[in-house]
């Protein structure tokens, strides 16, 4: 079989292109890792993506593929042991709508806590709490999402991660706390030590640095 | 069972990708103003049609729903079976998404400035939509999905046949140019003429009617914030 080549353009902060790191870690699949500078893109990334020109771009054999949640199906079905999707039409349809939830609603609401203040922020805090607890409802009693091991929605919802990280930065009280959400909380601390995911975050300080760097302001006028 | 709107393209989609494998379902109208006990336990996180229930369990979203009826009724495939080009399906149904439909649907509740930059936005996408009809279509490939078929992506895009001239109405401003996106139009008329499309068809009057009501509903809660 000839060379496979895999290149993933991505940046060290960015949570969907960690997300390519812990698909492809998970399949073993051997790659090369471009780092971007999103203030001065590559033309290579420009070239691979020009619709969108962001990160993450997955490169296999010359083609690309862009969109995290597509790229990861793309790596699911191209390498088909270690299944990060389940095998069920139903199951899948399920981790399928909860990474949309994550992406379309969770996300945009995570992003508006770190900038709201006051009432608005209050706000934006239940309406992620309510968000979390919907997710509790879907991992029930399991160790992760896709059950034993990481699957497709435990990927997509690294982003809280970002959140809790951000919150720390930023000397919040934490919305994801064992009191209030003891089943995501317990959820969390089992992604936080898995070996892989240990792999795909961020370095701690620098992580918290670069919060503190672009949401710091919130803190000034508080 | 298919929980849905008649003026949805959500609900189109669905029913298109169900005709399209020639699957027999019940449909049940719903009532904006009074959702039934049924979707709202079948879809109590967003609330919304479509909803597919599916020896009684549901799945709601409508791409998510596409892909399931993909996945357990094999015949007809609508998304291709190569990975890669899954994967440019999977690709081109999330920007339209995010540029095009989600653009429309703000411009059609917004004003003034707020609305000339979501026409702006708009306008934009759809200059990379004609790219990729110039691309991807000509003579013999009618369709996204390759050849003379209908596929995802073409299932995706296909409410703009139907919609998009009345939201453009309603809304009071103008995207769509046959001479700028000839590739586009032509789609267009060929995805209209589609034999199990074309019924479907909802009349333009009864949804601007329908739309033009929803726009001033939501512009005058936006009003009395």
């Amino acid at each position: 079989m000839a060379e496979e080549e895999v290149k993933l353009f991505g940046t060290w902060a960015s949570p969907v292109s960690r997300r390519i790191e812990v698909a492809l870690k998970l399949k073993g699949v051997q790659y090369e890792y471009i780092e971007e500078d999103l203030t001065n893109k590559s033309p290579a990334l420009l070239n691979y993506n020009p619709v969108n020109k962001q990160i993450p771009v997955l490169v296999h054999n010359g083609k690309p593929v862009a969109e995290s949640l597509v790229i990861i199906e793309y790596i699911d079905e191209t390498w088909k042991h270690n299944p990060i999707l389940p095998a069920d039409p139903y199951e899948r349809a399920m981790a399928r709508f909860w990474a949309k939830y994550i992406d379309e609603k969770f996300w945009p609401a995570a992003m508006k806590i770190v900038v709201a203040k006051g009432e608005e922020q209050k706000g934006e805090i239940d309406e992620i709490q309510q968000q979390m607890k919907n997710l509790e409802g879907e991992l029930k009693e399991k160790k992760f999402f896709g059950g034993e091991s990481l699957g497709f929605l435990d990927i997509a919802a690294n982003i809280i991660i970002w959140l809790v990280v951000a919150q720390e930065a930023l000397g919040m009280d934490q919305i994801l706390n064992e009191e209030k959400l003891p089943v995501l909380y317990g959820w969390l601390q089992r992604l936080l030590d898995d070996a892989v995911i240990k792999e795909c975050v961020p370095p701690k300080d620098r992580h918290l640095d670069l919060c503190k760097v672009k949401f710091g302001s919130s803190i000034a006028s508080k | 069972m298919l929980l849905g709107f008649w003026f949805s393209p959500f609900v189109k989609r669905v029913e298109w990708a169900l005709k399209f494998k020639g699957i027999e379902y019940d449909y049940v109208e719903e009532d904006l103003t009074n959702k039934s006990t049924l979707l709202l336990t079948s879809n109590p996180i967003h609330k919304k049609v479509p909803v597919l229930l599916h020896n009684g369990k549901p799945i709601a979203e409508s791409l998510v729903i596409i892909e399931y009826i993909d996945e357990t009724w094999k015949r007809n495939p609508i998304l291709p079976q190569d990975p890669y080009e899954r994967a440019m399906a999977r690709f081109w149904a999330n920007f339209i998404e995010q540029k095009v439909t989600k653009s429309t649907k703000e411009a059609l509740v917004s004003q003034g400035e707020q609305q000339e930059k979501k026409v702006k936005e708009l306008k934009e996408a759809m200059d990379v939509v004609e790219g990729e009809a110039k691309a991807k279509l000509n003579d013999k490939t009618l369709f996204f999905g390759g050849g003379n078929g209908v596929g995802y992506v073409d299932i995706v895009l296909g409410w703009t046949c139907n919609w998009m001239e009345t939201i453009e109405e309603v809304g009071g401003f103008k995207v769509l140019d046959p001479e700028s996106q000839p590739q586009f139009h032509k789609w267009m008329a060929n995805f209209r003429e589609v034999p199990f499309i074309k019924p479907t068809m909802e009349p333009k009057e009864k949804l601007v009617e329908f739309f033009r009501m929803l726009r001033q509903d939501r512009l005058g809660l936006v009003a009395n914030k």
